[in-house]
């Protein structure tokens, strides 16, 4: 029986021939990752374990992006707590206040993560990382101590969805209106435990940053990791970035799925999703004119050149809508950058936005833009569960950085068209 | 007596442990607020060697290890739901907490039912009904990480066994 891209590089990484759906596997780890939130726990684990030695001090990451800059004492804490393990093993890749960005948006741009490479990260959106070939997925902070300790770690190798995408996404439509509706069409649990395998004619369409949206999401649809396969535009974008010999990995022909889900680009338009799940989607324009009072542009989700690029051409010459705040985070510093030297900042801050230093602060309701009892947010951030972004009688509605945008202009829920 | 606190689908951790308590890492205090934003009471009316049923999905959303150590940490003895969000399937089997995959004892037991676990044949009963269910049993693989405790515990072993 043929394997999936997801089970090639499991089988790999593990030593082995071949492997099978269902098959429990101890793989070989490339890159383990954590944040500010999660590795405080990774090392208070590793710690009590008695572990004195890391497996490879260029294989590990920590980005201090959920929290950063330092909201509070307890926050800071974490922060030192995991700065003093990066500093008692003179981790590589470590990233502080300054130069950290979204840890999604950041691995990929310096290079951290490749093709065909076996990632794991405490962070649920590690998945990020199948836009480029690789296999990469959300773990614990005991996974990470463990990956941490001995560079391995037990893996289930997942069935797969094959997802085929034909045709090209229509002007204002993105990666995130693909991968809202995949979830509406599947459910929040339409893909648990396993992989999304994204493939077809439509994948050549789609840019590297909404690539990296929509391997993103897979986990709001329940999946272990979402992939695509490597191409022209995945070469260029690691070309310059990934300075080691990375591999390319097929999907076998007679590869087996559990099911097909076929998306046509072309069909697809503006989407989001209302409260209180990512699956409850509806076509923006269903719902135009539904009162907000916030909008987030950012997150590990849609905080790349591209979907700022998109939100400011709608912002450009206009205004915020009286009474509604927008906050504006680049996802890394480079990101940060080119805002400033394109005139993307300049035209978000005469628009009326906020625009903030990289970090995940108000995507889960840490800080920078928390909700009070009654609010709503159209946020390009990807989960808008109860409570996520403050109060529990608070809302949020998932959208893409042009509907984002528009909605701020006109103070509603609005699509880009209605401008 | 363990009773049984039932919730509905998609049991998402950040209303397991809120975000805005994420600055801890102690369980006691995540303890405090566990199940806050689902059923704000929790904290103050579970008690230990209650059982936590779930539907679907349970435990879907962010990776946060704070949920299942929240929960750990109210004294909660076992969650019970039909399926596991991966994440926390995977940092409940790591941190040694046990979890029952059993469809049938997720719909059936009520709230507020007094429910007894046998963990070595995964046998459920429902002293309030009488009913009884078998749950899924664990793969040997993570029953044997279960049974050392923890994944680190795992780990551990495993090195000292191959020195």
């Amino acid at each position: 029986m043929g394997m999936t891209m997801t089970q090639k590089i499991l089988a790999a990484h593990a030593g082995l021939d071949s492997v099978q759906p269902g098959q429990l596997i101890e793989a070989k780890l490339d890159m383990v990752l954590g944040n500010d939130v999660t590795t405080p726990v990774a090392v208070n684990v590793f710690d009590a374990a008695g572990f004195t030695s890391i497996f490879d001090k260029d294989k590990i990451c920590i980005a201090l992006d959920h929290y950063t800059p330092c909201k509070d004492i307890k926050s800071a804490q974490l922060c030192k707590t995991a700065r003093d393990f990066a500093r008692r093993f003179h981790i590589k890749h470590f990233y502080d206040v300054g130069q950290v960005g979204i840890e999604h948006a950041l691995l990929p741009e310096k290079g951290i993560v490749a093709p065909g490479e076996l990632i794991i990260g405490a962070d649920s959106h590690t998945c990020t990382y199948g836009a480029l070939g690789a296999f990469s997925t959300g773990v614990g902070s005991t996974d990470m101590a463990a990956g941490m300790a001995s560079g391995e770690n037990w893996f289930r190798v997942p069935s797969a969805i094959k997802v085929e995408l034909t045709g090209k996404l229509r002007p204002w439509v993105s990666g995130k209106d693909v991968i809202l509706h995949l979830i509406g069409l599947i459910g929040v649990d339409g893909a648990l435990y396993k992989s999304l395998e994204f493939t077809g004619p439509g994948v050549a369409e789609l840019s590297m940053d909404d690539r990296f949206t929509i391997a993103n999401m897979a986990i709001e649809a329940g999946g272990k990791n979402g992939i695509f396969p490597v191409d022209e535009k995945t070469v260029e974008y690691v070309t310059g970035r990934v300075d080691r010999p990375w591999t390319k990995f097929e999907a076998d022909p007679d590869a087996e799925y559990e099911r097909t889900v076929t998306i046509n680009l072309d069909e697809l338009e503006s989407t989001v999703a209302l409260p209180h799940l990512p699956s409850n989607t509806k076509l923006a324009r269903e719902v135009a004119g539904m009162p907000i009072d916030q909008v987030v542009i950012g997150s590990c989700t849609n905080g790349r050149i591209s979907d700022l690029r998109a939100a400011a051409s709608i912002l450009e010459g206009r205004k915020v809508a009286p009474g509604i705040r927008c906050i504006v985070i680049p996802a890394t510093q480079q990101i940060y950058m080119q805002c400033i030297e394109e005139g993307l900042t300049q035209t978000f801050v005469e628009a009326g936005c906020a625009v903030s230093t990289p970090t995940c602060g108000p995507c889960l309701g840490g800080h920078m833009g928390c909700m009070c009892e009654g609010e709503r947010a159209v946020t390009t951030t990807n989960r808008n569960f109860v409570g996520r972004m403050g109060h529990t009688k608070s809302e949020v509605v998932l959208a893409s950085p042009a509907v984002a945008a528009a909605s701020a202009v006109k103070g509603c829920i609005a699509t880009p068209d209605e401008l | 007596m363990s009773r049984v606190y039932k919730y509905g689908d998609n049991v998402d951790t950040d209303v397991i442990i809120p975000a805005r308590y994420l600055n801890n890492t102690a369980p006691e205090e995540l303890a405090k607020h566990c199940m806050e934003d689902i059923d704000a009471d929790f904290a103050g009316k579970v008690q230990p060697g209650d059982i936590i049923v779930g539907g679907a999905n349970f435990g879907c959303g962010s990776s946060r290890e704070h949920a299942p150590i929240a929960i750990r940490a109210c004294g909660v003895r076992c969650v019970i739901a039909p399926s596991f969000a991966r994440i926390f399937y995977r940092n409940s089997i790591n941190i040694g907490f046990p979890i029952l995959e059993c469809p049938e004892a997720a719909k059936e037991i009520n709230n507020g039912d007094d429910v007894d676990v046998n963990f070595d044949t995964g046998v459920i009963t429902d002293n309030t009904t009488g009913k009884t269910f078998q749950a899924n049993p664990l793969p040997p693989f993570i029953g044997r990480i279960v049974a050392k405790g923890g994944l680190l515990s795992y780990l551990k072993s495993k090195i000292e066994g191959e020195a």
